[in-house]
Formats: structure tokens, sequence, C-alpha cells
């Protein structure tokens, strides 16, 4: 039973029962949004400073104590500027394109469990809506690029399609690898199976959910869609004002969430000692989004093929080996399970990787779109 | 009127309008983005009858997979912008969509539907996993379905080696 | 079952709405004065830097897009029979396993072919 439902429950006795149902989840809901916008704000802020402090430089510091307020002052300069629309561009596509990225970031959240039974709704086929809802995003983008009707735009869109398209495969065949222990898909029956952290269990298929969903994200060294010196900033180029801010929204909303999905299928969720679960649940996303910052000021972007031929030739086949050796270990060694499996798997990922590495050189030459 | 009956015609409402919207919008963009919402209606049509998965699936393949694939078809029609003109065909396929519509609405008045007095299932996906793959499972339709994606995949490879 | 997905379609209708309500929010605030909406044709053109936009946008493009669409629904049908073993494979066996074991090495093929011919290469 979760929190909301306990409190739809209570909730009867004053009640009937459609508005008990209606109030819960409204309270849920608002709780969630709030979550998710004073996130995201954490997100920006630790960015822009961390990624300063990479770079060797402060960082916005002007607007308030540490410049805190910074993103303030930039919101509301986004809410006064003019909302400018291209001539050309297709305008009911151009006005929908923000809509349709933002809105699958937000649904995300509606099964993730940020403690014992906090949780929206505990779907039964939990990580699969999870997957299933963030891949209409990228119609989103491609929206966007479309109804621009701009060259740039639209290359980007393109590139945005493709990268989205080919990192789903590995992430989510990581992502089975979990379910083969868990036996469930519902998240918060996941986050209970994770005595020992999954990542310690298939460090294989953590590795390849982290780069995969950088990629799905279009983080950086995976954000060729926005790369700006090749098509300067791409598919969000034609969009000012409220609008632009919707998709800079949207793309720390997916930041969030793929944060969110990664301590919950990985590190063990809200479960943690001592410290309250919802506070540990915040250092994991805490802490996976500062990895997201460190391999962004210090690993350079990629190139289009060599993005490709990564999730094809090396992401895929290395999650297709993950998936069929944990299979077979849930299958054949469950006594072993814990810490025979641990070695195992520590060693055939460092044994992949460094086998990848040492033979298969990604791109060389020179390469068109 | 249950509310399950207003979602159930609010969701049809949505996806027959969309469907049509797909046939008769000239933007060919626009009627792809229609196409999606129509598949994203039709998700939503199976989560009324309990099948959690399948709806899953639906936006999963449909809604994530296939509407990418017409959207980059589109990228691949020569002189899109001049949308969707009318052919020779029109009339034609007019004709036989009607008759197939009229064959599809016999059908569904005079079958008698058997409602089941079972509940269904919950949760959906071990019960489709033991279906699929337990014993007196549907394993050789799964392995030709297996060659079938074979050739799907074999297919994509000529076309792009004919260039 | 349904109420859980009756929270997940009044959620989609609460995220649509709160995401319709960020653009028009600004909308809103042109009425009072305090967003200006002054278009004119050179603001409002296609943008390339400075320079003038030659043709159109909405070409044909690179036919590679759409291989990889292929391939993908192809491997996006595999992972949806995947989950449902996933979750029972414990109970199924070592049939089950063999089983996507040959699904996986017929797809395998096709996989292996298109590494060799080169066309998951980006040209």
């Amino acid at each position: 039973m979760t929190l909301i439902g306990q409190f739809r429950d209570w909730l009867i006795n004053f009640m009937p029962e459609w508005a008990a149902y209606i109030v819960a989840f409204l309270v849920g809901v608002v709780a969630i949004i709030a979550f998710v916008l004073v996130m995201i704000i954490v997100f920006i802020y630790l960015e822009r400073r961390l990624i300063g402090r990479f770079q060797v430089r402060l960082g916005p510091n002007r607007c308030g104590p540490e410049g805190i307020f910074q993103l303030i002052a930039d919101s509301i300069k986004l809410l006064t500027k003019e909302d400018i629309v291209p001539a050309k561009g297709d305008f009911w596509v151009h006005f929908l394109a923000p809509i349709v990225t933002f809105a699958p970031a937000l649904m995300v959240f509606a099964v993730v469990p940020f403690h014992k039974g906090v949780v929206l709704t505990d779907l039964d086929v939990g990580i699969l809506y999870v997957v299933a809802i963030s891949s209409i995003s990228v119609v989103g983008i491609y929206m966007a690029g479309w109804g621009s009707n701009n060259k740039y735009s639209l290359i980007a869109a393109l590139r945005a399609v493709a990268q989205a398209i080919s990192y789903e495969l590995p992430v989510v065949m990581a992502a089975v690898g979990v379910i083969l222990i868990a036996g469930s898909l519902s998240l918060s029956k996941i986050v209970e199976a994770q005595t020992i952290p999954f990542f310690l269990l298939q460090p294989l298929g953590f590795f390849i959910f982290l780069l995969g969903s950088m990629a799905e994200i279009n983080r950086s060294p995976f954000d060729l869609l926005e790369a700006e010196s090749e098509i300067v900033t791409g598919y969000n180029m034609e969009y000012s004002g409220m609008k632009f801010g919707l998709l800079y929204l949207s793309e720390y909303g997916h930041t969030l969430a793929a944060s969110c999905i990664i301590t919950t299928l990985f590190l063990g969720g809200w479960q943690g000692p001592l410290l309250p679960p919802f506070l540990w649940f915040l250092i994991k996303v805490l802490l996976v989004f500062f990895v997201f910052l460190w391999v962004r000021s210090t690993v350079p972007r990629l190139r289009v093929d060599q993005l490709m031929a990564f999730a094809w030739k090396c992401l895929l086949p290395m999650a297709l080996i993950n998936l069929l050796l944990i299979g077979a270990q849930v299958l054949w060694f469950p006594k072993a399970l814990p810490w025979g499996m641990m070695v195992v798997n520590f060693a055939v990922a460092g044994i992949l990787i460094l086998l990848w590495s040492r033979l298969f050189a990604l791109g060389g030459g020179r390469v068109e779109v | 009127m249950t509310v399950l009956d207003i979602v159930f015609w609010l969701l049809a409402v949505i996806s027959i309008g969309a469907a049509l919207a797909v046939v008769f919008l000239q933007n060919i963009f626009r009627a792809a983005l229609f196409l999606v919402l129509c598949f994203f209606a039709v998700a939503g049509l199976f989560i009324t009858l309990q099948a959690d998965f399948l709806a899953v699936a639906q936006v999963l393949i449909y809604v994530g997979a296939i509407s990418i694939l017409i959207i980059l078809a589109i990228m691949l029609t020569r002189e899109m912008w001049r949308g969707n003109p009318g052919g020779r065909f029109q009339l034609p396929a007019f004709i036989i969509a009607l008759g197939l519509f009229g064959v599809m609405v016999w059908a569904v008045i005079n079958t008698s539907w058997q409602i089941s007095a079972e509940l269904p299932l919950v949760p959906t996906t071990a019960a489709i996993g033991s279906r699929l793959f337990g014993e007196g499972g549907l394993l050789l339709p799964l392995e030709i379905a297996a060659v079938l994606l074979l050739a799907a995949i074999l297919g994509a490879i000529v076309l792009v080696r004919e260039k | 079952m349904l109420t859980d997905y009756g929270y997940v379609g009044l959620f989609l209708i609460i995220a649509i709405l709160f995401a319709v309500s960020m653009p028009l929010l600004p909308l809103t605030l042109s009425l009072l004065g305090l967003v200006p909406k002054k278009p004119n044709p050179i603001k409002t053109s296609t943008y390339e830097c400075g320079v003038e936009t030659i043709g159109k946008t909405w070409v044909q493009f690179n036919f590679r897009y759409y291989f990889y669409a292929l391939l993908f629904v192809v491997f996006d049908i595999l992972i949806v029979f995947l989950f449902p073993w996933a979750t029972k494979l414990k109970q199924l066996g070592a049939g089950a396993f063999v089983a996507v074991l040959a699904f996986l090495l017929i797809l395998m093929v096709g996989y292996i072919y298109a590494w060799m011919k080169r066309v998951l290469e980006w040209k």
C-alpha cells in the first residue's frame, strides 16, 4: 500500500470516494511537481557553479550570496522576453514541441519511489513505463527541429532521433539485467530487492546504463544535437522566451529523471543505513548528477560517426553479453548470487571493457553530417 | 454511465478524430503527428481493458519506434512541401476503404461477444511470460517472429547497400 | 489496477496543463504590456548566422537515419519479448533461456551480417 493510498483511505472518512481519490492525487502531484522544480533549480545552480570550478573560474556569483538568485533573475528575463516565431516555420508544431518534450519528463516521476511506499502509483510495469514514456520526448525534439524550419535545427533534430534510438537499446537491455535479479518490473519491488546495490552485482550493466542514459538525455560528451561549433545549439535555436525556458527545463527534467532511475535501479534507491531514506535518495541522485557533470567537464564531444559506432558496436553487444550472463547466473547459480556473482561480473566487465577498447577503434577520417 | 465509459468514449473520439486527421490533412508532417496521437489514444484504450503490458508495449513500439520510422520516412519523400496531393487512386481507395469499414461494422454487430466472468490477471507481465515461454508455450511462433525480424534486418541492409 | 492507471491518466492531464501554462504565461503578461510583441520580417526570418538561407529546409535527407530506425524497430520488438521473460526466468527454467538464446542468435545473424557489410558505419 502506498502512502497516497493510505491517505486516500483516511480521507474517505470525511468525503465521498471520488473526492478522496482526487484530493489524494492532487496532494501527491503537487508534491512531485514541487520536488521536480526544486531539484531542477538545484541542478542548474550546481551545474553552473561546479562547471565553473572545473574550468577554474567562479561561475555566476553576483545575484545574492554565492549567486543563488541567478536562476530567478534568469527566469524573470525569460518570462519577459519577446516570443519570436519564425515566419516560415510551422506555428502549431513550433508551439507544441516544448510541451511534448516536457510532459514525458514529468510523467516519469509518477512511478519513482522516493521512500518506502512514497510513490504516486506503483505500476506493475514500472520500468517499462519509464522507458516507453521517455521515448516520447524524442518526438518533441524532432517537432522543435521541424517546426522551426531551419536547417541547423533540422540537422540537430535528426541527430537527436538517431542518437536516442541507438542508445535506447543498450539502456533497456541493461535494465532487463536488473529485472532478471529482482524478478519484477515494479520500481518499488526492484528497490526492495536490492539488499546489495545492483551496481555491485552487475557493474557492466551499470556502466552501460549510465553511459546510455547520458546519451539519451543528450548530455556532454553526447550533446551532438546542440554542438555550438557546428549547428549553433541546434533544435532550440529558433526559440525564445518561455518556450525556450520550457525546452531548457525539460532538458534538466530528463537529467533528473535519469538520475532518479539510475539511483532506483542500480544504487539501491532509498535504502541506506543511519540517515533517513529520503535523504539517502537525494544524496544518491545528486551523486549521479555529479558524475554527469564530471564526465561533461572531462571528456570532449564525440563525432557523429564515433557516437553511432559507440552505441551499435560497443554498448549493444556488451549489453547482450551482460544480459545472457546475468540470465545464466540467475538460472543456474542462484545460491552463489551475491558474492560469487560480484567477483565474476567485475572480472567480466573489466575484461570486456579492456577488450573493446583495444580491438575497436571508433571511427577515423573525415565524416559528413 | 461510469467513469470508465466516459474515459472510453473520450479515447475513442480522440483516436478516431486523429485517424481522420491523418487521412485528410494536407501537411504530411502534421498528419504523422496525428498518427502518433492516435497510437497513444489506442494505448489508453488498452489500459481501460486492463491490459497494461500491452498498453506500455504499444507506447514503446508504436509511439517510440514506428512513429520515428514514419517521421524519417517523410524525410525521404521528394517535394514534401507540396503536401499530400490527391492521385488517380483516390476514388478506388475510398471505395475499398468504405467496403472494408462496412465489413468491420457488420462483423462487430453480428458477433455475439462473450464477456468473461473471470477477473483480469494482475500482474499481467509475469502471466504473459509463463504463457509465452512456459510449458506448452508459444515457442515456435516466437522463433518464427525472430526469423521475420531477421528478414527485416536483411531488407534494411539491402536498401542501404544499393546506393 | 485501474485506480493506478487513473492516477497516470490524471497525471498526464496535469503534466500537459502545466507545460501549456508555461508558454501561455508570457502571453498573458504581454496583455499587461510587460512582454513586447513587435515582430518584423527581419526578426522572424530564418536564422542562419546572418546569411540568407538558400533553398528549402524540408528536403530529402540522409538515408542512413532511416536504416538505423529500421534496425531500432527490430530490436525494440526483441526487448518487448525480453521483459516478460526476465520477470519469470527463475520459475521458467532452462527451456525459456534456450528459447531466448535461439531468438537472439537468429537476430545476431542479421546484426553480424550488417557489421560485416559495414552498413553500421556512419558515412
